[in-house]
């Protein structure tokens, strides 16, 4: 039977009111007396040289308080990278400076170049017009290979345009080769994972405040962890110590990754409201978000899987470029290296793997963790090839899966990651029944009758989701631990303040973290509030992506619940006249074993904070906890998905018809919002596959820069999707036995979607199409391959 | 600049704006209703959805100017009094029609004029009837299971329960 409160119900979520009768408090809802506001001239060109830049017109316009260049900025420091990766000759990556205002070039079409302050939003626009820039045009670099072909470079420090050039792991690069040289057979794929930008509906704004009589700063932003704001902007942007920068991320419109970073225009509000005198605004319009928010994925790989004659994986090599962009975003080098080169197992117990990354910078936006950040890269690249396998080995897909799956946990794969659970032939059952797999070839037929191709795809996944432990991801070249903290204050009347250093922008934390905490106290989930998103009230964090929060934030939250417990327990014993042994705590009572003596949760919380009879002597008053949560592995969600699709061979346009999702996120604290971030990232994953898709032309002029031009998925591009997660394995290191669940969908959906259409055009011979698989790519694929098919 | 005489959400309001001056900057910067969200430049994500005279009209397209005289609802202006929710806005909560709110207030607006247009709207009609509105969220399997429950209880029939 269903919960119908704590861990396991689908609780309403109480952040809702806000949002549905538009009291949320966005960033840019707020206004702060005496505000100005700022608009940034930014590059109209990929690659140019700054000769000259005559402001005075624009000082003059009406309205303008200041117009900054790079030269107010030369005694910052520039947007810093929190991730080194070290490259295969054992030197650190190429780390170019990269400045809040351009200094001397511009390297990609939004890099800005200045900006004005004035006291409207319409009188920065109009007077940043007046700006004279004298922009001398130099060629770009735009094409991933044509990048690390020689010729240009974007940064005089990287002639070669490589970031880094990483072997992973290189110990076994001979042994892949030779099993690929023996192998029975080697499916090749040469694949690209097209560039995406995420576009949260919220675009960014930043707020920035600055109080003289304190010496205090305060930056309002659009961000997913305002602590790791705090921290790298402060300490490695402006020199301005923790204590006089206070950070607040309100109600945030949904991150998906792009808010994770730390982006200059945060750092110019900042330190423009101290020189001017007045709080500074920025909003980004949407063709703004388009040139400045983090793009992602954009891969091209080659892979190369070899097998035995009975289909068994002996090894997979791959191959790839992975684009940075014209800068280092904060953590661009860790998402086609640690997050990537070690997923590249799967879910299969593949013995040798050996991948090749080289990350390369080009004059583009800069390219950093979107939805799933490397993992549905790895998890395209092998599903595909397995997909490629099957077919090539007369091997049905499935069972070719199954011949290969690991069954035993923990199990080590040879790509440094340990799984500690899964059971993957479980969710391939689960998917192969909701999704009646049995009938698919009855609904061929009925398709075939149309004119129509039907088309069945399956994928699986694996992620690693909660990065940690912060020894092993230090050791890997991240610049910041990987823990999460959380205060759980109880009031004396026994309501609960929690604080936690997890970002909610969508995912509801505010209900299910209450869930978590009435569950384990047995009292009302609406006695609990959660506080998160401001660096004062929170005393840390490190924010939320990666599917991280409820399996660390939420872990943090479990271990200082644990503590209030244990301390509530002796006030209990000292109360009740017991020993603290006899002490049992249980749907918010605290009880004397064998005895019908007890107290309730608040008599306990009040004697805490009125300690009239008080085991002052060894018990300080109070009860209020603070825990720091540094998990001892990633968790590992899996799934098994599957897409049915019709193709009209005519239009080429690919219908989705079903979708089903067989996921394992360990134990689910509440069903409707899991099922809710499935449903999100399936339609993300999906957009991928059919549509969406970042367009450069061979200038570096950004194509797509509305959504006018960037396709994303509307309702009546999707069907209704199925969804289960009641194939459960827990984790079995963290207390709550969570996995995570935000990124599966947007991970395991893009392989399922394109295997299914290449499913359906089978009878061409078409082995691959790149996403997205628009009507007009599939339709020329279909025309390229009708003589071939029509010679049959 | 000119001057223009308009009711929100039953109020009247007299405003001097810029000419160039959009209805949606009236509303949120003007007279700080700012559950109507801006989501793109173009029209094309509906975040800024209103009701001008009962219907819905993205009020990034409209010059404040042009609603001299007109009657504009926000979605401040559609729950009651007392703050309880209306049937669509209690369905959006009921079926997790919304994660991160930003495109919420455009949905719930959009949806209250679909319904008025159209009862009994099936599966198809409520996802066409979107193609004007962007959620990035909820892939719409929930909006469209709140757009289907609100008018089944507005038709006065039980609504569907959620799962």
């Amino acid at each position: 039977m269903a919960k119908d409160f704590g861990i396991g119900a689908s609780s309403k979520r109480r952040e809702d009111k806000r949002f549905l009768t538009g009291t949320g408090r966005y960033t840019d809802d707020m206004n702060k007396p005496g505000q100005a506001y700022v608009h940034f001239l930014r590059s109209d060109m990929a690659s140019g040289r700054i000769n000259g830049i005559d402001i005075a017109a624009a000082e003059a316009a009406p309205g303008v308080i200041k117009v900054f260049t790079s030269k107010d900025f030369e005694a910052v420091g520039g947007v810093p990278c929190g991730w080194q990766v070290t490259d295969k000759h054992g030197e650190p990556m190429k780390e170019p400076k990269h400045p809040v205002l351009a200094e001397g070039f511009v390297r990609h079409v939004g890099d800005p170049i200045a900006a004005v302050v004035a006291e409207t939003r319409a009188q920065a626009r109009d007077a940043a017009e007046l700006i004279e820039v004298d922009l001398e045009e130099l060629p770009a670099v735009v094409d991933l290979r044509a990048a690390v072909s020689g010729g240009t470079a974007v940064h005089p420090e990287a002639p070669d345009n490589l970031c880094y050039d990483w072997d992973f792991p290189a110990e076994s690069k001979d042994a892949v080769d030779e099993a690929i040289r023996n192998a029975h057979h080697v499916t090749v794929l040469e694949l690209v994972n097209n560039r995406l930008v995420a576009n949260p509906m919220e675009p960014r704004a930043a707020i920035g405040e600055y109080d003289a009589a304190d010496d205090q700063h305060t930056l309002w932003t659009t961000s997913q962890n305002p602590h790791v704001i705090r921290l790298l902007m402060g300490a490695f942007v402006l020199g301005i110590p923790e204590h006089k920068l206070r950070v607040v991320a309100p109600d945030v419109g949904g991150g998906f990754g792009s808010k994770i970073y730390h982006y200059a225009e945060e750092a110019f509000v900042t330190l423009a409201a101290k020189v001017v005198g007045r709080p500074v605004k920025w909003t980004s319009d949407r063709g703004e978000a388009f040139m400045s928010d983090a793009h992602g994925r954009d891969h091209v790989c080659k892979v190369e899987l070899a097998m035995d004659a009975e289909g068994h994986f002996l090894a997979l090599r791959s191959t790839t470029l992975a684009n940075m962009g014209a800068y280092l975003s904060t953590f661009a080098p860790c998402i086609p290296t640690w997050l990537h080169g070690t997923l590249l197992a799967g879910n299969y117990k593949t013995p040798l793997i050996f991948t090749n990354v080289r990350a390369v910078f080009t004059n583009t936006v800069p390219v950093d963790a979107y939805r799933g950040a490397g993992r549905p890269e790895a998890t395209y690249l092998i599903e595909r090839t397995v997909d490629k396998a099957a077919r090539e080995m007369g091997i049905d897909p499935a069972e070719l899966r199954r011949r290969n799956f690991i069954t035993q946990f923990p199990y080590q794969t040879p790509v440094a990651v340990e799984y500690d659970s899964g059971d993957y032939n479980a969710t391939l059952d689960k998917v192969l029944e909701a999704s009646d797999r049995a009938g698919f070839e009855a609904r061929k037929a009925e398709s075939a009758s149309r004119g129509k191709l039907r088309g069945y795809g399956l994928a699986h996944y694996i992620e690693a989701c909660g990065i940690a432990p912060s020894s092993l991801v230090g050791a890997l070249g991240a610049r910041a631990g990987l823990y999460e903290a959380a205060t759980v204050r109880v009031n004396p009347t026994g309501s609960i303040s929690v604080f936690t250093g997890s970002h909610s922008h969508g995912q509801g934390h505010e209900t299910t973290f209450a869930q978590v905490v009435a569950d384990m106290l047995g009292v009302p989930e609406d006695s609990i509030d959660i506080v998160h998103g401001d660096t004062n009230r929170v005393p840390f964090g490190m924010g939320t992506y990666g599917s991280r929060s409820l399996a660390v934030g939420g872990s943090a939250i479990v271990k200082s619940v644990d503590k209030i417990v244990a301390k509530a327990k002796k006030i209990a014993a000292h109360l009740l006249e017991a020993a603290e042994s006899d002490i049992t705590f249980e749907n918010g009572q605290f009880s004397v074993q064998g005895t019908d003596k007890s107290l309730a949760w608040g008599e306990v919380c009040l004697a805490a904070y009125v300690p009239h009879k008080y085991p002052i002597e060894t018990l300080e008053p109070g009860l209020e906890e603070t825990s720091f949560y540094d998990p001892a592995n990633f968790t590992y969600p899996s799934g098994a998905y599957a897409c049915e699709v019709e193709v009209d061979p005519e239009t080429g346009k690919v219908e989705v018809l079903s979708f089903t999702a067989a996921d394992d996120f360990g134990n689910v604290v509440n069903p409707m919002i899991v099922e809710g971030q499935v449903h999100g990232g399936l339609a993300q994953g999906l957009g991928q596959a059919l549509m969406e898709g970042c367009v450069y032309d061979e200038n570096g002029q950004l194509i797509t820069a509305s959504f006018m031009d960037y396709a994303m998925p509307l309702a009546k591009d999707l069907p209704s999707f199925t969804v289960d997660n009641s194939a459960c394995t827990p984790c079995t290191h963290n207390p709550l036995g969570v996995k995570g669940c935000g990124e599966a969908g947007a991970i395991g959906s893009p392989p399922a979607l394109v295997n299914a259409v290449l499913d359906a055009l089978s009878d061409y011979g078409i082995a691959h199409i790149d996403m997205p698989l628009t009507p007009s790519k599939v339709w020329a694929a279909i025309d390229a391959a009708r003589p071939a098919a029509a010679a049959e | 600049m000119p001057g223009i005489k308009l009711t929100v959400n039953g109020k009247t309001v007299e405003k001097t704006v810029e000419g160039r001056t959009l209805l949606v900057q009236l509303l949120r910067e003007e007279l700080g209703l700012t559950g109507t969200h801006v989501g793109c430049d173009t029209s094309q994500c509906g975040a800024c959805l209103v009701h001008v005279n009962g219907e819905s009209v993205k009020s990034c397209t409209m010059l404040a100017a042009a609603a001299e005289g007109a009657e504009i609802t926000t979605i401040e202006g559609v729950s009651s009094r007392d703050g309880t929710l209306n049937v669509v806005q209690a369905a959006f909560q009921e079926h997790h029609g919304l994660q991160c709110g930003f495109c919420t207030p455009g949905m719930v607006m959009s949806i209250t004029d679909l319904l008025r247009v159209n009862a009994s709207p099936s599966e198809t009609e409520v996802r066409e009837w979107l193609e004007g509105n962007i959620c990035r969220c909820t892939g719409y399997h929930n909006i469209v299971k709140a757009a289907l429950s609100a008018a089944e209880t507005l038709r006065g029939a039980q609504p569907v329960a959620a799962e």
